[in-house]
């Protein structure tokens, strides 16, 4: 009797675990393990999916992209106000760190620090990170922050309250509230430009090709092979906000 | 608008370190103080009340419709910090209308509707019904117009009615609890949320908060149980202030507990962020943190507290200590408010420098603003008393039910 059961369990034991295993093994032939190359994953969907990346040893820190970024869209001029801007990093032989943005670049940098104190300097483009997982339209209460679908993350001032909830989610810094229309106001990638086939104002601007934006959805496209050609890193990337800005050279002081 | 950039400019000139350049401007203002205070407020005065209520603390009697009023005056304007801070206030109505699900502040409206409509003013009509009744039929003039709009036109006192009255109220309070705790635990919950700010976002927020609350709001039932007695000068019972203040020490310790076990978890971790946040605890928040908040607002209330536990002077004299604790903790709690929403904001989301925080006096988002929306609810709580007298129904309730008997 007691041998009976005995089997019987041991029978059913091994039913279920065949069950079990062979549930795993179908599951997974359905949906196959995804390896991460690129730091989001895309959605599916037809069209551009934009992204953006920047060559940190292509800037020369002239603030071309900052200005032509206030003449060509409606920023305020004002130093408190920016949708792109750029920051000079010097690391010191003390291993401290000196980051300035005077204006935001616009005008370029003058190094403070004396030459023979200065360990390395370099200067780092910021903007909108476009993430995919964007925290600033999780949180806008009203749903005025929203992402198109192709990848650009937006503000629809016809609607934003003027919370600030978005500023304070935001992790980079990258939008403000305006001081005349009362409401939030961010980078949009020149989103009124790429429509027309042409390229954001500050990325057409950049003397030195520093910046590359496009399609994240083309493999041959110049973006892509960039990413792969070269080691880039994301700003923060322990938020999990999977931005689409990749950087080359991102050095570990920059946050 | 001159005045307001020239006020950046001023701050951007006391900029230390490095910040972004659109950090400058800190854009939760001391309205927004205000709001997590005066919500807090609410949570803690009804949670006392319930006290009374469901567990049934007796002693506490004299203070449970002082606490229910309190609560509703405090709920009436919580909101009116936040929608005069919102750049588009008109637009408020549309968290409502059109929230996004995946917002933390979108559902406010809705705990804030479902807390004001379902539980506080439903308990109060309940609790008063029969005694608007009875009121009405001496009342005159604007006092008996309200209370005509008030009943609803029920008129039903029977013993049966009555009972339904009683029943209804108490389950309303037990829905109300965790509703109080849902209210308050949501608002440190909009705060601690938020990943990109390591000063706020820690998931025992929303537990500092509801706790914080449920400190302020007895310390606030208690002083104005003193005020009011004093105005109507009666006596003060002094054993209903012994039993508030056992309960707001135990809740004390507990909060003291949490904030510390947040600190201290903070300082062992030393996570990235710990150096920033190191320089703006001993900084910038150093007198609003360790002497306004723990030193005034804790250490001192907890001490005095815990001896009353074991040594009780004469009644004067803690009559006098309570006053100046429950004042010393609704300043505290202030400024445990103050130390999340500025201090959240003054450091540098690049970890790198400071911003300042210059307030303004007067204009939409200045001090006299945020006074007035303090002052606001304790002008509603006397146009409360004055409409729902407690003490008037205290009497005819002890009447009736001896009739009853």
């Amino acid at each position: 009797m007691k041998n009976k059961d005995k089997k019987s369990t041991r029978r059913s034991f091994l039913k279920a675990g065949v069950a079990i295993a062979g549930g795993v093994a179908a599951t997974s032939l359905l949906k196959p393990f995804n390896g991460v190359v690129l730091a989001t994953e895309m959605p599916e969907g037809e069209g551009p999916w934009y992204g953006l990346a920047i060559d940190i040893e292509k800037c020369i820190g002239c603030g071309t992209c900052a200005s032509s970024c206030k003449l060509e869209n409606p920023v305020p001029p004002e130093p408190f106000y920016f949708r792109n801007w750029v920051e000079q990093y010097t690391v010191k032989n003390d291993g401290t760190v000196k980051v300035e943005s005077p204006n935001g670049g616009i005008g370029g940098f003058k190094q403070t620090v004396p030459e023979e104190e200065i360990f390395k300097s370099f200067f780092v483009p910021k903007l909108c990170n476009q993430c995919d997982k964007s925290p600033c339209t999780q949180v806008c209460p009203v749903g005025a922050a929203f992402e198109t679908p192709d990848g650009v993350n937006l503000v629809d001032k016809s609607y934003c309250i003027g919370c600030g909830y978005c500023i304070q989610a935001c992790p980079y810094g990258c939008r403000y509230m305006h001081p005349t229309e009362h409401v939030v106001d961010k980078c949009t990638l020149c989103y009124h430009r790429i429509k027309e086939g042409l390229l954001p104002v500050c990325f057409a601007a950049c003397p030195t090709h520093a910046r590359i934006f496009g399609d994240m959805r083309d493999p041959d496209g110049e973006l892509v092979q960039f990413i792969k050609n070269h080691t880039c890193r994301l700003l923060k990337p322990h938020l999990n906000t999977s931005p689409k800005l990749y950087y080359n050279a991102l050095e570990e002081e920059v946050r | 608008m001159e005045h307001h950039f020239q006020r950046l400019y001023e701050a951007l000139s006391q900029v230390q370190g490095y910040i972004y350049p659109n950090e400058v401007e800190l854009y939760w203002s001391v309205l927004i103080v205000q709001y997590p205070y005066i919500t807090g407020l609410v949570a803690g005065a009804f949670i006392l009340a319930s006290l009374e209520r469901v567990f049934n603390v007796k002693v506490l009697r004299p203070t449970y419709h002082l606490a229910l009023l309190t609560a509703l005056a405090f709920l009436l304007v919580a909101v009116m910090p936040l929608v005069s801070h919102l750049g588009k206030p008109f637009r408020a109505f549309e968290i409502m209308m059109t929230p996004n699900p995946n917002s933390a502040m979108a559902i406010f409206g809705f705990v804030y509707i479902w807390y004001l409509m379902v539980v506080l003013l439903l308990e109060i009509w309940f609790d008063y019904r029969r005694d608007m009744i009875l009121w009405l039929q001496k009342a005159k003039g604007l006092k008996r117009f309200m209370y005509q709009v008030l009943t609803l036109g029920s008129r039903d006192i029977s013993p049966k009615a009555l009972r339904f009255d009683e029943k209804a109220g108490y389950v309303i309070t037990v829905i109300g609890i965790p509703s109080a705790f849902l209210l308050h635990g949501y608002v440190g919950f909009i705060f601690g949320s938020i990943k990109a700010n390591p000063w706020w976002s820690t998931v025992l927020m929303p537990v500092i908060f509801l706790f914080s609350a449920m400190v302020s709001g007895i310390a606030l039932v208690m002083f104005l149980y003193m005020v009011v007695s004093w105005i109507r000068k009666v006596k003060i019972d002094i054993k209903v202030l012994d039993t508030i203040g056992k309960f707001l020490l135990y809740i004390l310790i507990m909060d003291f507990s949490l904030e510390a076990l947040d600190q201290i978890h903070r300082i062992y971790e030393a996570e990235e962020s710990f150096e920033i946040l190191s320089l703006l605890v001993n900084g910038k928040l150093y007198i609003s943190l360790f002497i306004f908040q723990i030193f005034m607002g804790t250490i001192i209330p907890l001490i005095t507290l815990g001896v009353f536990q074991f040594y009780k002077p004469a009644e004067k004299i803690r009559r006098a200590c309570y006053a100046a604790i429950s004042m010393l903790v609704l300043f505290g709690i202030f400024y445990m408010r103050w130390n999340v929403v500025i201090g959240g904001q003054l450091f540098s989301k690049s970890f790198y420098g400071f911003t300042i925080y210059k307030g303004q006096l007067i204009g939409a988002e200045g001090y006299l603003m945020a006074w007035f929306w303090f002052l606001i609810p304790f002008a509603i709580l006397a146009f409360l008393l004055w409409l729902l007298p407690p003490w008037k129904k205290v009497e005819e309730l002890d009447e009736s039910s001896g009739k009853e008997d």
